[in-house]
């Protein structure tokens, strides 16, 4: 494609030719209109002065005859910006007027309806020898008289070459300006669209690190950019959840799969009485479903995180999730000898899906339960459940006083199957936070894991125990931006106003 | 009961078959959409078993088609298919309950008699009877040997369900469903310890238990005493 048809078909060129060919159109209809208009107007007022003239002349020949007519016309041609007059008789010969030739078909048109005639006028001004144009009636007079009364167009022919050249100009200046729209769209808005085009291939060809500048005048360009990185955001996370969730695949299944299949062998290998058979079978047969658990959390993770379809986020009451799932694990804390505590209040609701907040609220309470008993043995070990709005937020937070998590774990426990040692005794799968953490993010909400905060001051409480939140926010809000965004604005120090 | 199994793999359906009939059930199998439906419509049945991927006519198709025609038979949909949005898909559909694969086969068999027997009481019965153990709902009290037990409110709604399905198996993720109305998978024995306190209510100090632990299954309440 060479330089010209490249040119040619960008979108710049065809809105300037656009511009110029509707312009152009218009501007033309305008001037013919007006034109045309104007045109008829004088017209019209040059027949109205012509036949004013008839009218008086008429009156003198029915009182004077022919020669009170051209007493009449003698005079009149005296005066400046006469009107044009000419009488002649059956020879053609000039009996008086100011117009000096004629074209001789013209006197032989002599019914007295207007014409348009080019004539010569008697000589006034020597130096326009031109023949000018005239509007003219001519008569018929007994005697064979040729009467005519006409006017020069001169004022108008004028206006028209005036219009005429207005509009050229004005055409010749659309050009010029359609030439600098073209330049002005091309250069600064499209060249713009240009760059986000480039960069998005470019970063989709690179390692998706990189991010679309923000020039931060907040214009439609910056909006696109700015959302088109979230999208990159969205796309990060989602690669990076897919290779995480391989990886679990590969290591944590396999484990249990290896060491399901070892039993079976063995027991195929050795003679087997049919007690030691039946144990096998029912040690494998609960390998298995904890297998299953563990994929269909791991799917639901994946699908959580993939802010899934079909997930419903409609109005929910946080309180009554919660005040249920209290009531559905009291006893068992109760067994556990955990005095589990609610203070919860009312809350606006919030734009979720029931069933996920649960399952986080679940998962929050039973990590409670397992991990959170106090290493003092003689400490009664207590849950506290606690549901507050904070201006837009609801806080949700499960407290216990156990061990707490180190500062230096709190992110990593998040990750899918990790477990810190001091959890490794109880049952599970490593997968309870992590489900918690997509599906707070699925509601644009914040997990936050820190220290209790002790509110008594009993003896021996330091601040020990967890903490976990889950804030979520009242309104459900467009995603905002996400880390990729964030850790690549500062890297570049572009600002964003939003 | 007369069972229709639509499901198109073999071995699965073979070992649903078998383990059915061992069970006393009375099934069949067809292992595609459309033989399936046609089978469904020709016979009557008590409990369909509907796989959602089908050859020739998957299994949301033929629910729908069926209900569509005045069909009310009950059906359990089967699927891989897990989360929640697909559930509630599939009982959009017309069905009447789902259960994810793989299963246990207990809990199969525990949704369909539940599901089977759901025809035979169409009113709604204001006393519930197990033995010499009363629930009135209307009052909502509960006596024993004409002595009164005092229930909390969820406890009610456990016995109530149980009651309803008297004779029946209850599997632990029915009685989630059905008694607290969520959908998850609880790790810790969260369901036993609400029964265990029941029992210790409904059972302790009386003749003879009427709360039953159901091995690899669940639980029932039936007077065993006869």
């Amino acid at each position: 494609m060479t330089a010209l048809t490249r040119i040619l078909s960008t979108t710049a060129f065809k809105l300037a030719v656009i511009y110029l060919a509707s312009f152009t159109a218009l501007s033309v209809f305008l001037f013919l209109f007006i034109s045309k208009n104007t045109d008829d107007l004088m017209n019209r007022q040059v027949v109205q002065t012509i036949d004013a003239e008839i009218q008086g002349l008429a009156e003198q020949y029915a009182q004077n005859g022919i020669n009170g007519l051209i007493v009449g016309v003698e005079r009149r041609v005296r005066s400046p910006n006469a009107n044009l007059y000419l009488i002649v008789d059956y020879a053609g010969n000039v009996i008086t007027g100011n117009i000096s030739y004629l074209p001789e078909k013209v006197l032989g048109e002599s019914d007295g309806s207007i014409q348009f005639v080019s004539y010569t006028p008697m000589g006034i001004r020597s130096e326009d020898v031109d023949s000018r144009s005239a509007m003219v009636r001519i008569f018929e007079l007994p005697g064979n008289f040729k009467f005519l009364v006409g006017r020069d167009l001169q004022d108008q022919l004028h206006l028209k070459s005036l219009l005429g050249d207005a509009l050229s100009l004005w055409l010749a200046g659309m050009v010029v300006l359609a030439g600098i729209t073209w330049f002005f769209v091309n250069r600064r808005i499209l060249k713009r669209i240009d760059n986000l085009s480039m960069s998005s291939r470019q970063i989709m060809e690179g390692d998706l690190a990189g991010r679309l500048d923000v020039t931060g005048n907040n214009d439609e360009f910056d909006r696109l950019a700015t959302n088109l990185n979230i999208m990159l955001d969205r796309i990060e996370g989602l690669m990076h959840g897919l290779k995480e969730v391989s990886d679990n695949i590969a290591h944590d299944l396999k484990t249990p799969l290896t060491r399901m299949r070892g039993r079976v062998e063995a027991a195929l290998r050795h003679d087997m009485s049919q007690e030691e058979a039946q144990a096998c079978l029912e040690e494998t047969l609960v390998e298995t479903d904890e297998l299953i658990n563990t994929f269909n959390a791991l799917l639901r993770i994946a699908r959580v995180e993939a802010g899934s379809t079909g997930v419903d986020l409609g109005p929910v009451d946080l309180k009554a999730i919660v005040s249920d799932v209290c009531e559905l694990y009291e006893p068992v804390a109760e067994d556990e000898g955990i005095t589990l505590s609610m203070d919860l209040e009312e809350a606006a609701e919030v734009a979720g899906d029931r069933e996920l907040l649960a399952q986080a609220t679940v998962n929050l309470i039973e990590n409670a339960i397992k991990y959170g008993r106090p290493k003092n043995a003689e400490t009664a070990p207590n849950i506290r459940v606690a549901l507050k709005q904070v201006h837009d937020e609801i806080i949700l937070s499960v407290e216990d006083n156990g061990s707490g998590i180190p500062e230096e774990d709190r992110e990593r426990v998040c990750n899918r199957f990790v477990r810190l040692d001091s959890a490794r005794h109880a049952p599970g799968s490593g997968l309870g936070l992590s489900l918690i953490k997509a599906v707070v993010t699925l509601h644009n909400g914040k997990l936050r894991l820190c220290s209790r905060m002790s509110a008594d001051d009993s003896e021996n409480t330091k601040t020990s125990g967890l903490r976990a939140e889950i804030v979520l926010p009242i309104s459900a809000g467009i995603p905002g931006e996400g880390e990729g965004t964030a850790k690549w604005n500062k890297a570049h120090k572009t600002s964003t106003n939003t | 009961m007369r069972i229709l199994i639509i499901e198109d793999d073999r071995e699965a359906a073979d070992y649903l078959v078998k383990a059915l009939r061992e069970a006393g059930h009375n099934p069949e199998h067809a292992d595609n959409g459309e033989d399936g439906l046609e089978l469904a419509r020709s016979n009557q049945w008590d409990v369909l078993v509907v796989d959602r991927m089908l050859p020739r006519r998957d299994g949301l198709s033929v629910i729908e088609t069926l209900r569509a025609s005045g069909n009310e038979t009950p059906v359990l949909i089967l699927s891989a298919l897990s989360q929640v949005d697909d559930r509630v898909t599939g009982l959009r559909a017309g069905g009447d309950d789902y259960l994810s694969k793989p299963y246990a086969f207990s809990e199969l068999l525990a949704r369909v008699e539940v599901l089977g027997r759901r025809k035979a009481t169409t009113q709604v019965e204001t006393k519930l009877q197990v033995g010499d153990l009363v629930l009135d709902r209307l009052a909502h009290k509960v006596t024993r040997e004409g002595k009164e037990i005092v229930l909390q409110p969820r406890e009610f709604r456990l016995l109530e369900y149980l009651m309803k399905h008297a004779g029946q198996v209850v599997t632990r993720t029915m009685l989630l469903e059905n008694v607290w109305d969520y959908h998850f998978d609880p790790q810790t024995n969260v369901i036993d310890v609400h029964i265990s306190r029941l029992r210790s209510k409904i059972d302790k100090g009386f003749e003879y238990a009427l709360l039953h632990t159901i091995r690899g299954a669940g639980y029932s309440i039936r007077d065993g005493s006869h």
